[in-house]
């Protein structure tokens, strides 16, 4: 037996083609590969094509809100720190409708991993612009150009000192697997942006587009140097870097809160006499 | 004997800390008090008052009239002065409002001077009056020691000496100078007693009915909850969290009760309403969740720090698509307790949000009691836990309605059972579907069949006074001492009665106690609500069809007050 089979979930609505297959496959072999079982593990998300992920694979599944991925992921954090979890969320739920989210998690730092699909565009709802769609690409809610700047999300992690973050792309499955690997690794939040060619509604970003700009970062590259980094993210060129782009190893949130040092706060138990004892104190 | 007592000046002055030594001196005199706080959005300057009423029996309401009014600045005087009782005294500081008073009901007691001669440093002035007003009082000062001792044990014992000799020096100088006062409080031979607000209460609450975690984002007067929380959250082991904005609260809350743990957020009015989408997610993803709403005045930002009863039916809506829901509104600290107690019960029990309603007015409101009975607080784990012999995981489905309506609820990551749960309308296994088939076996479970059986868990209204009343007062949550009060008093001129309402939705039914019947069979019915446009009797005339022959409605912002209260019902009577 295929160990992915493990991970086999309902059948993808996903259009023929579409880059999320690719994530599909990479996410469940980075899960085989790190020996975290379907129910040893949280995967968490908001509204989109990405969002529905979880139920194409198995695993415990919070389908949340449209951009409201990050806010329930670190309760379940809080809660049972044992348990792994795993943000998977779109362009438009994680940095559109859910931005306010993706600064301050990224300031706690949490330990969740983020995993962002981003195929430049709406995808669920039929191709509007997204906050990382190139600044003057037409759709039906701008038919004459998206005229807003496109968000950069590397630089902007960066900015906010992201513990981990990335970038790769769904066609080179192999090399997305082992920064899937690294990001369920790493303690504290990561961010992986994840290039996901979207075939019926981006017309602009496909695998041709993607595949002549994309390379992988090699080991001369240092990630622990935040300048550096911060150059990277944000120099003009025609080529995309993926990889790990910047590490900044620091405690976690979880780490920070004395009460959850030792059990997590699922397995605290609770006495109603103790807790009484609250009353005395107000006379 | 019952006196009142109203402490009034500019923010940052300390009338706060002032009312509150006050307040747990008599509460520990073993006087029963009820104290109520009207402050102004700002945190320095404007006019805010602390009131206090003291007296040896039960008190659940603020009167209108003073007996002692502390002006800490000119403009109290004269905003409270008309407002005196019949031999009421104004103690004040000449030298600090730069004015002098002649007359029998002023009285000029120099705090700021006792403060410095006394203990080197003005800060202590506050101290001066509150020694002031216990010596109008002719009361024991020892009390005021141990409180002194108590509250400024990290200051240092230098600190607390200092502060007892100006609070001595206050006491003295009161005793010499108001030979005109004329208060006479019985000595209490009883034990002191509780002390503590609507806000305390329901966080007393949360702590012991096991909540484990609590996250919001600050707004008045919702904070105060959640203050009291993260004051007991290493004791008692809750995580509390200020989340960016309102929406991550419920949704965080929403996350950490998918964990395994209770979890509670809260607002005002204006961050409740953008939870509402979450609200909405945990009625169809039957995630069981505490969610206080302490109301303001809107809307919108409105009156910030003021109090009105305007949300009921926001609340009761708030969330698209249907789904049930439990609404309560306390009216008093003990039913704070109790009503955050079965919040938490039925939202487990159950899978749905619960709600607690208050107000600026009851949430800060003070009551005392010899005790709170704690006998029916109950906890019960309705959570399907990790076990031995554990089935394999492909057995469970989070949605599975086989055995009713209401599905195990099982923790993710602590067994093999896999926990699937989804915004979109779902199948046994918590998986999208679309199919109606489906969609309509879900809403008979998630809806129609679970609202019924909640239905049958909610408490008939409280019922106080004339068995066959002619006049019946009838209000809901923070109105409750007020009107009970209203009653009692009134009780000697009319065949009067009070139904008061806690548990609000679902809508109590007439089985176990026939308020209708009360209601139908009196000459005069007046629903007394603290909003324009009659929430909770709109409610009442959808519910059961019946229709208040009267309303009191109030919406200044400011709470009912008991003379003001007993003359509008006697204008509905006559
Ligand atoms: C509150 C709310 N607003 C809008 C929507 C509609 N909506 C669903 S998904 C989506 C955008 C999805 O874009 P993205 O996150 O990039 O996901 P993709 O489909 O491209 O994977 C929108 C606008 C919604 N479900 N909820
Ligand atoms: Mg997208």
């Amino acid at each position: 037996m295929n160990a992915l089979d493990d991970y086999k979930g309902q059948e993808p609505a996903w259009c023929p083609g579409c880059g999320n297959y690719a994530i599909l496959q990479a996410l469940k072999g980075a899960l085989a590969g790190l020996g975290i079982k379907p129910h040893g593990v949280t995967i968490v998300s908001g509204i989109g094509q990405a969002a529905k992920l979880p139920h194409y694979m198995k695993c415990n599944t919070f389908n949340g809100l449209h951009g409201r991925a990050l806010p329930p992921a670190t309760g379940i954090r809080l809660a049972n720190h044992e348990m792994p979890v795993i943000v998977v969320s779109g362009d438009g739920d994680c940095y559109g409708e859910g931005g306010n989210h993706l600064i301050h998690a990224i300031r706690r730092n949490i330990d969740v991993t983020l995993l962002v699909h981003d195929n430049q565009i709406y995808g669920l709802t039929k191709g509007q612009a997204s906050p990382t769609t190139t600044q003057g690409v037409i759709t039906k809610t701008q038919p004459f150009g998206a005229n807003a700047s496109e968000l950069n999300p590397i630089s902007l992690a960066i900015g906010l000192d992201c513990s981990f973050v990335a970038r790769g792309y769904a066609a080179d499955t192999v090399f997305l697997k082992s920064i899937m690997k690294d990001a369920i690794n790493h303690k504290g939040f990561a961010l992986v942006d994840i290039l996901q060619p979207c075939v019926t509604f981006n017309k602009l970003n496909t695998y041709k587009w993607y595949t002549e700009r994309v390379y992988r970062l090699d080991d001369s590259y240092n990630p622990y140097d935040r300048v550096g980094a911060f150059k990277l993210a944000v120099e003009l060129s025609d080529k995309i870097p993926t990889g790990i782009i910047y590490i900044n190893d620091k405690p976690a949130f979880e780490e920070r809160i004395s009460i959850l040092k030792e059990v997590p706060l699922v397995r605290q138990g609770f006495s109603l006499k103790n807790a009484l004892k609250e009353l005395d104190k107000f006379f | 004997m019952d006196y009142t007592i109203v402490i009034g000046g500019e923010a940052g002055q300390g009338l706060q800390t002032i009312g509150s030594v006050l307040a747990r001196l008599f509460s520990r005199m073993g006087y029963h008090v009820f104290s109520h706080q009207d402050y102004m959005s700002r945190v320095r300057g404007g006019h805010n008052y602390y009131q206090l009423r003291f007296g040896d029996i039960e008190i659940s309401s603020s009167r209108q009239k003073a007996h002692i009014l502390v002006a800490l600045d000119l403009a109290t005087i004269k905003l409270h002065k008309d407002g005196l009782e019949e031999n009421g005294i104004i103690v004040y500081d000449a030298q600090l409002i730069k004015k002098t008073f002649t007359g029998p009901e002023y009285l000029n007691v120099p705090f700021d001077k006792i403060a410095i001669e006394t203990g080197g440093d003005r800060i202590m002035s506050n101290t001066a009056a509150v020694g002031a007003v216990l010596g109008m009082l002719r009361l024991e000062i020892t009390l005021l020691e141990e409180i002194i001792h108590e509250n400024l044990k990290k200051k240092g014992s230098d600190m607390i000496d200092k502060n007892i000799l100006v609070a001595k020096a206050g006491y003295n100088y009161a005793v010499n100078a108001c030979s005109q006062c004329g208060f006479f409080p019985q000595i209490q031979d009883k034990n002191g007693h509780m002390l503590i607000d609507t806000s305390q209460a329901i966080g007393l609450g949360a702590v012991t009915s096991g909540c484990k975690f609590y996250c919001g984002y600050p707004m008045t007067p919702a904070t105060a909850v959640m203050n009291y929380v993260a004051s007991k959250a290493h004791e008692h082991s809750i995580v509390v969290e200020q989340t960016e904005d309102e929406i991550s609260s419920i949704n965080m809350a929403l996350g950490a009760s998918f964990a395994g743990v209770r979890a509670m957020t809260g607002s005002s009015g204006g961050g409740f309403a953008l939870m509402a989408e979450g609200v909405s997610f945990a009625g169809m993803a039957e995630l069981p969740v505490v969610i206080t709403v302490s109301q303001r005045p809107g809307p919108a930002t409105g009156l910030p720090t003021r109090t009105e009863q305007g949300d009921l039916l926001f609340v009761l809506h708030a969330g698209h698509g249907e789904f049930p829901r439990v609404v309560f509104a306390p009216g008093n600290p003990a039913q704070g307790i109790h009503l955050t107690n079965k919040a938490f019960d039925l939202a487990e029990k159950y899978q749905i949000p619960a709600f607690i309603v208050t107000d600026q007015y009851i949430a800060d409101a003070q009551w005392t009691y010899d005790s709170i009975d704690t006998e029916d607080l109950v906890y019960t784990d309705y959570r399907l836990r990790a076990k031995e012999g554990d089935e394999l995981e492909s057995a469970y489905q989070r949605y599975n309605y086989s055995e009713g309506p209401v599905s195990p609820l099982a923790v993710p990551g602590i067994s093999k059972r896999l926990v699937v749960v989804d915004s979109d309308e779902h199948d046994k296994d918590g998986h999208m579907i679309e199919d109606a088939d489906t969609r309509v076996k879900m809403v008979q479970k998630r809806v129609l069949q679970k609202l019924s059986l909640i239905q049958q868990e909610i408490d008939p209204p409280l019922f106080y006074g004339s068995e066959k009343p002619d006049v019946v007062v009838t209000g809901w949550g923070s109105t409750y001492g007020i009107i009970k009060d209203a009653v009692m008093s009134l009780g000697k001129t009319y065949n009067i009665a009070m139904l008061h309402f806690s548990q609000i939705y679902p809508f109590p039914l007439t089985e176990k106690f026939d308020y209708l019947k009360i209601l139908s069979e009196a000459r005069t019915t007046i629903c007394v609500e603290n909003n324009a446009t009659g929430q909770f009797a709109y409610l009442m005339r959808g519910e059961t069809g019946y229709k208040f022959t009267h309303n009191i409605n109030h919406f200044d912002g400011r709470p009912f007050l008991l003379e003001g209260l007993m003359g509008e019902i006697n204008e509905r009577v006559r």
